[in-house]
Parts: C-alpha cells; structure tokens; sequence
C-alpha cells in the first residue's frame, strides 16, 4: 500500500467539468539507476492509472519512467449523475490499489 | 620639511586620506548596507587605498536576519540584532542613508531619492531580498500584518513573538515554507525548532504545523532528530509528497490552502516567495526568475556590464542564501572589482559558506562547503561539503550553538565594525 490523496468535490453541477486531483507517495524507480554496487536498480513505477465513475471509465492513464517520484497528477471530468468516483492504480510489480470517493451531482 | 609617507598620513588620522581619496580614486558605489554591502564596502577598503568609496543604504539601522528566530522564541532582543554604519564611516567609507531610484550603466551613474546623480566606474548591488507579493495566492502586503512572514528583521520578527505571546496555550501555530530558493535555506526548519522549543516550555498543549513545498531540506536528518526527541507531540512537518505545498492563504481566518485540506491556524507564519531587492529589477540584472545572473569570479552581473551583484540577490549556484555567503563574496567580489579597476586580472576564487542551526536553545547544528567556478555557476568542491555528526553527545550540541554565538559575532564585527 502506498499513500494516496485525493481530492473531487462532493457535489458538483450536472455535465459541467470539476478537477480531481491525486497526489500518490511513490518512489517511481526509472530502471536507469544504478546502486552503489553498479548494479542496475529495477524499475518500479505506476504505469497505469484508470478513473471510473461507477462502471463508467472517465479516465486513464498510461505512466512512463520520466514520470517524477510522488506524482501528483490533476484531471478533469464530468459527470451526469450521483455515483462513486474509483481510481485504481497498478505498478510493475502488477500490485493494484484502489481509492474511491463520492461524487453528488446538484 | 619631510614628505609624508603614505603610511604615516594614514597614522596621522582617517579623515585626511579620505579627503585625497575623493580627489583622485577610481569611484565604487555600493548599494545595500547588509551582510554583503556592508562587508564589500570594508574590504574594498583594505584592497583599495586610493579608491572612492560610497555605500548608499536608506536604513540608519540595519537589522540582522541571523538569530533573528531566537527574537522570535523570546531568548533574544531585537536591539542585539541591530548594527550601524559609524565604522564605515571612520574607514573613509561614504555612507548615505537614501534610496537609489536609477541606474544609467551606459554613462555609469545612479540617481537617488533626492534626484541627487553620482558616477560610479563600478557599481556593486547587495540588495538582498524583497518579498515576492502576490506570488502566493492571497499573500500581499496588508496580508503580511495578520500572518507575519518574520522574513526580514524588525517590525515584522516582533510581530511574530507578539502574536505567540498572545495565544492561548493549546493554539496552533502554521508555519510555510516556500519552494526553493529563497533567503536562508535551513531558516525555515530553524524557525519550526525554536518556536515548538518556546511552545513546549510556555504552551505545551499547543502544536506546530509546517506545511512545505519540498521533500528535502538543509540539515535535514539532524533537524528531524532533535524534533523527535524534544518535540514529539508539537511539531509536524508535513511535506511536498504529504500534500503540504500551500497554494494560497486566507488572512481573515488565517487560513492556509494546500491542494488536498486547509489548515486554520492561531498564528500564522507565511515564508513567501522572494526575489532580489528591487534595485536589481531597476537596474536591469535581474532576469526573469527574479534573481540576477553573475559571472562566479568577478560577480559582475551578466546582464549589465560594469555592475556586481553578491549576497541574497545573485544567483550563485550552489551556495546558499545566507549571510556568510554574501560575506564570503563580499571579499571576492571587492578583490576582483579592485583588480578590474587597475587592469588586472581576478584569479579564480574559493568561497566557503559554513551555516549553524539552533535545534533549541543551546542545541547547535551545522553544514558547511567550498564552492568554486565550475562552467560558470558556484559549485560545490568534491567532497569538501559536511555536517555535524548525527549521533553526537548533547555536549557537541551545546559547543555548537557556542560556535553559532562567536560565529555571529565574528561577521557582524567585520561587516559593522
């Protein structure tokens, strides 16, 4: 588990966008390192971040190695109605995790 | 009748020589009466006998950042902070107490307040920092009298106590820090120290939170041992990757926003944005990030022939923001502008910066390096860079804040007198 914030408002206007931003601790190893012993240090990075409102995919995201450690990421969306926002994240290791929040439309 | 040697007009008495100087010497003006000023102004004495010497400062009074936080915490007043220029002025130094409002580097003169023009052959700017209003959200200068930024010694250093002073044990008090670079690197994290030490002795229910915009700081594993020992339950430091860049601040509830909370604070202290003092922006060797590019040998600005820029204002490289710093190019810079002034060559300099840190009172740490010119920036010399031990006994802790107070007196005597 890493530690995750995140941030959607809890209500927002029918259709109209509103921003979540997601500011994830992790190292985000490039693969390009090497330890003091010269060996290579193995890539570990998020490489895909998808966002789903309910079962609906609002966004997604493919992550690179040039991606800086702790990203902190802000996307835009919209929503027609109430439902739960759901964010899964996925690293080399293929570990996922996931953050939901709820989202109100007014 | 003997003719006088030039060594004994000098024992004779420093106003007679100066009076000689005035005539004939090449003119150096020195704007900004600080660490930096202050010391440029001293050495090129000594590098320049004949040389025309004038520091133009608008304060009579200069007031020193450096152990400023323990002003802050109650262990130190502000009149021991405060320095004036009445050595310079027995070194043969002009100084006058007003404003520079140009600068003509073509015909080489400055303009100040009173619409007074003098020439200069060499013109050095120590103007340190002004405060960056606006760069933050919410923070201008009305905001600055309910969250006080403490930044630049005086008024608003005894605005910050007065406001501890005045909280009710069991307040919060929220602390920013601002992305590099900015006036004294390890300040902020000083700062924290010695007000969560002046909280856990007068208000021990109360809690510190500093909300930075990095990961990574000065001295840090030495900071953040002393906090878990002394200040467990009072001080957290929240950083960058734990959502803690502040991204604007409300004054009226002395509120702090960062992309994920707010914070409400009982004292708020906001350590804003900065960039050079405004006479580099008049003089044109500021460049768009706000702070003035220098060649690392001469300090000649590489914007504007024929002006320096030391101290807070230049872009250095890797030496930090502090007032040995500014000492330390002081010298050089003086050392170079003399030599420029006969034709000469400067050689390639090595500055140290050498930085203590109270953790508490009586609780010193520090970081020091050798830097030189490396493809024209400061860099550090190769493993000439070190700090204090992490597992030292409370002893050596004790000894270094003793160093801190003969540092102290050491740079404020040979830039004041």
């Amino acid at each position: 588990m890493v530690r995750v914030l995140l941030n959607a408002p809890k209500q927002v206007p029918k259709g109209q966008p509103f921003n979540v931003k997601l500011l994830i601790s992790h190292p985000m190893e490039s693969g390009q390192r090497r330890d003091a012993m010269g060996m290579a240090i193995p890539r570990h990075i998020i490489n895909q971040i998808v966002c789903k409102l309910d079962e609906e995919e609002v966004f997604r995201m493919n992550l690179f190695p040039a991606i800086a450690a702790n990203p902190f990421l802000v996307f835009s969306a919209t929503a027609e109605q109430s439902g739960t926002l759901t964010i899964t994240f996925t690293d080399d290791n293929g570990v996922e995790q996931t953050e939901t929040t709820p989202v109100e439309v007014v | 009748m003997t003719a006088l040697t030039r060594r004994a007009v000098v024992a004779t008495g420093l106003a007679a020589p100066f009076v000689a100087r005035a005539e004939t010497g090449p003119g150096v003006i020195v704007v900004g009466g600080g660490f930096g000023g202050a010391s440029v102004a001293r050495a090129l004495r000594r590098y320049g006998e004949n040389m025309d010497i004038t520091l133009v400062e608008p304060n009579e009074t200069f007031i020193a950042c450096p152990f400023s936080n323990l002003v802050v915490a109650g262990v130190r007043t502000i009149d021991s902070q405060q320095f004036g220029y009445k050595q310079l002025v027995a070194d043969g130094i002009r100084v006058i107490h007003a404003a520079v409002i140009g600068v003509d580097p073509t015909r080489r003169r400055v303009t100040l307040a009173s619409g007074e023009s003098r020439p200069y052959d060499r013109l050095i700017l120590s103007p340190g920092i002004d405060i960056a209003w606006g760069a933050l959200p919410g923070y201008d200068e009305a905001a600055s009298t309910r969250m006080p930024h403490a930044w630049k010694a005086g008024a608003q250093t005894l605005l910050l106590r007065k406001q501890l002073e005045a909280m009710p044990d069991g307040g919060t008090v929220v602390m920013s820090v601002p992305p590099n670079p900015y006036r004294c690197p390890p300040g902020p994290y000083e700062r924290a120290s010695l007000i969560a030490w002046y909280l856990r002795g007068a208000k021990p229910k109360s809690k510190l939170i500093v909300l930075d915009s990095k990961d990574a700081f000065s001295k840090q594993k030495l900071f953040q041992a002393g906090w878990a020992r002394m200040y467990p339950n009072i001080l957290k430091w929240v950083s960058q990757s734990d959502g803690g860049t502040v991204t604007g601040v409300e004054p009226a509830t002395l509120t702090f926003r960062t992309d994920f909370e707010s914070y409400k604070a009982d004292v708020a202290n906001v350590i804003p944005p900065q960039k050079a003092g405004h006479i580099a922006a008049v003089a044109g060797v500021a460049d768009k990030t706000g702070w003035c590019p220098v060649d690392p040998i001469t300090f000649e600005s590489r914007l504007i022939p024929g002006i320096h820029v030391i101290g807070d204002a230049a872009i250095a490289g890797a030496m930090p923001k502090s007032a040995f710093a500014a000492n330390a190019q002081a010298k050089v810079c003086a050392l170079a502008v003399a030599r420029l002034l006969v034709g000469a060559t400067p050689d390639e300099p090595r500055l140290i910066n050498t930085c203590y840190s109270l953790v508490a009172q009586g609780y010193g740490i520090s970081v020091g390096a050798v830097y030189r010119p490396v493809n024209g920036l400061l860099a550090e010399v190769p493993g000439s860079a070190g700090t204090s031990p992490l597992d030292a006994p409370d002893q050596f802790r004790y000894q270094e804040a003793q160093n801190a107070d003969a540092w102290f007196d050491r740079i404020t005597h040979e830039a004041f007198g």
